[in-house]
């Protein structure tokens, strides 16, 4: 898959009506099992991006419930290559969800940018999502992920001005991931006010899909912010879930579903 | 004086060091990073700024601070003359009082309520609290667990100095950790609060704004060794932890002819797991907002750091150092935790004087440099603190060996 087409994927979507249910799982939380066969249940359920976020040992961007789940999987062992091989075998079993690589930079400067934009081409994945690599810095990532057609996805802040939106617009591919607010990842009871003028301020801009992100946890929160943006990212809330256990007896699975009806709508 | 040595003027306009610094931030940090240092290169020139900084450098820290010459240690040793430049007899114990007035000065300019710090070892964490004091800010310290039980003493300064101390119960519990905390802090408050960072390092514009409010120190050495010898050292000599004395004591002297050593803390020593040694066992990598060295495993996790001085305790190094090792223009050494130890107590039976443990790594590579020095050289130290906060860590080390 290139750059383009899951752009084009995620339009041919929104154009039949529906919005976009993005899923952040973390690698290896609470096993490598239990990721693999939420990302099965994940596509089954109609999903339409999975971010797979790779463990990692200071993550500066995560609130409280990542943090436990990122320092859970290391515990564990979990590390970068088997996010590679993982994604490999979901694609050998017929798994199409668009799946975004999740991780801050060092790991992938420490792997080398070249040999991860490789690995990532041949494991299956269609981007990478790096919460600490602002388009400023020139790293080579975005021209190698470019090269070999997967997306780079881009941040947008409540703090972004708009001369720095058109500039970050202009590196993205894919989608656009808002920031719903000042702070870190994590559950929120109330949505900002400003989400919505910054969402419409961010369209006028683009024609890639704008997604809404952190802290986006209930039923209402979704449908609130679908009414502007064209889709909506949950994570915490759903490591929550899997952590109190909804694994078992099928409510994870119930959540989910409902969850994704929610924001298709 | 002798000819100036070529050196390019770092940062460049991205905030890099070389290949080093930069910004790896989320991307709710970039305003608030682009307004800071706005508004620092305008205060930098501005008159009023630069005298309310002088005057409580002045009249509150202690400033100028002494230049001492050594004369029990250098007959110890029989060569070069060792002079200390004694940031010990600052106000709050350490140079790090010299970064946080002027940081808390920058707050009150930029009207800002609140500063957040994180801190390891306390000391500063207690010099944000006694500059929030000063000017009237609410200060929250970061503190990892783990330290907050191996720091009581501070702990509790910081308290009755009316400063919130949060523990940081993530990760290893430790200073990265609380360095983390921190950020999420002030990316979540980030139009009321000011992130008042400790060292030369994060993104920039720290590293070139800590360097710059520690250059004071190297300035001071600079002219008082001038005044005294009519020359410049030979030798400069720092610890080096984040780097901050370190950086501040060696930016003025970069562009002379003055040999300049690091000494970073090699904890059990450079072949066991148990150092901070980042210059010599680090490789580069993003912590904290920044591309340096930094000391992490097969998988580019960060590693933990170990120092018996919890100030030198940090798996990474401001980018500026980096930079100045690659540039061969600083040499980069280690002492372990019991070379330190033996010079701590070196410097006290000769001269009366305990350093803080973090400076005792700088002394014990007298030993090895000193023997290849002449007479009629000289070496200047920066006593970066003194070892009063340390006393209880040296009762135990001399009770165990």
């Amino acid at each position: 898959m290139s750059a383009k087409s899951l752009e084009s994927k995620l339009k041919s979507k929104l154009k039949s009506g529906r919005k976009l249910f993005c899923a952040f799982v973390t690698l290896g939380y609470k096993s490598l099992g239990q990721t693999h066969s939420l990302i099965r249940l994940l596509d089954r359920l109609g999903t339409d991006i999975v971010e797979l976020g790779i463990p990692f040992s200071d993550p500066l961007a995560d609130g409280p419930v990542i943090q436990e789940a990122s320092e859970y999987a290391l515990r564990k062992g979990v590390h970068p290559q088997q996010a590679f091989d993982l994604v490999k075998q979901l694609r050998m079993e017929g798994v199409t969800v668009p799946i975004i690589f999740f991780s801050y930079f060092n790991p992938i400067i420490h792997r080398g940018i070249s040999r991860t934009v490789k690995d990532l081409k041949q494991a299956g994945f269609d981007g990478v999502l790096c919460p600490d690599l602002p388009p400023d810095e020139h790293e080579n990532l975005s021209k190698e992920l470019l090269r070999s057609g997967l997306c780079q996805i881009n941040l947008i802040a409540p703090t972004t001005s708009k001369t720095r939106m058109k500039k970050i617009i202009a590196k993205s591919h894919g989608f656009i991931y808002y920031v719903s607010r000042r702070g870190v990842t994590g559950v929120q009871k109330k949505l900002d006010e400003e989400i919505r003028a910054k969402v419409e301020e961010i369209k006028g801009l683009t024609k890639l899909p704008v997604l809404v992100g952190f802290g986006v946890s209930s039923e209402d929160q979704i449908r609130e912010i679908n009414r502007y943006a064209d889709g909506v990212i949950m994570g915490s809330s759903l490591i929550s879930a899997i952590k109190s256990g909804s694994g078992r007896n099928g409510s994870l699975e119930r959540l989910l579903s409902r969850l994704v009806k929610t924001c298709h709508g | 004086m002798s000819k100036l040595l070529k050196l390019p003027k770092v940062p460049d306009a991205h905030g890099h060091f070389g290949s080093f610094g930069g910004r790896y931030v989320p991307e709710t940090l970039i305003q608030a990073l682009d307004e800071l240092e706005f508004a620092y290169k305008w205060l930098k020139k501005n008159s009023a700024f630069k005298k309310d900084v002088e005057h409580y450098l002045t009249t509150y820290v202690g400033r100028p601070t002494p230049l001492y010459f050594a004369g029990n240690l250098t007959r110890h040793f029989g060569h070069a003359r060792v002079y200390l430049k004694r940031e010990d007899l600052c106000h709050t114990g350490a140079h790090k009082i010299n970064n946080t007035m002027a940081q808390a000065l920058l707050a009150v300019y930029l009207k800002k309520k609140r500063i957040v710090a994180e801190t390891g070892a306390g000391q500063h964490g207690v010099a944000s609290a006694t500059a929030a004091r000063v000017f009237g800010l609410d200060c929250v310290v970061y503190m990892g667990e783990e330290d907050i039980h191996r720091q009581a003493l501070n702990v509790y300064k910081m308290q009755i100095l009316g400063a919130e101390v949060r523990p940081v119960k993530s990760g290893s519990r430790t200073l990265k950790d609380a360095t983390n905390e921190a950020i999420r802090d002030w990316v979540t408050n980030v139009n009321s609060t000011h992130y008042l960072l400790g060292s030369c390092v994060g993104p920039h514009p720290y590293p070139m704004i800590v360097r710059d409010f520690q250059s004071v120190i190297g300035r001071e050495t600079r002219r008082q060794f001038l005044k005294l010898t009519g020359r410049l050292p030979n030798y400069l000599m720092a610890c080096v932890g984040g780097g901050s004395n370190s950086i501040g004591f060696f930016y003025p002297f970069l562009r002379d002819r003055v040999n300049m050593i690091g000494v970073e803390a090699a904890g059990e020593g450079l072949n066991t797991h148990h150092h901070a040694a980042t210059m010599a066992k680090g490789v580069p990598g993003v912590l904290h907002g920044m591309k340096s060295l930094l000391l992490q495993d097969s998988d580019g996790q960060v590693e933990l750091a170990h120092s018996i001085s919890a100030g030198l305790d940090y798996p990474s190094v401001g980018p500026e150092h980096a930079w100045l090792k690659e540039k061969k223009r600083v040499t980069y050494v280690s002492a372990t935790d019991s070379e330190a130890m033996r010079a701590f107590h070196l410097l006290t039976k000769e001269e009366g004087i305990m350093p803080a443990i973090e400076s005792a790594h700088a002394l014990a590579y007298l030993e090895k440099l000193l023997p290849k020095t002449k007479s009629t050289e000289s070496v200047i130290i920066c006593l970066s603190g003194r070892g009063d906060k340390d006393i209880e860590i040296v009762r135990k080390w001399d009770q165990q060996s």
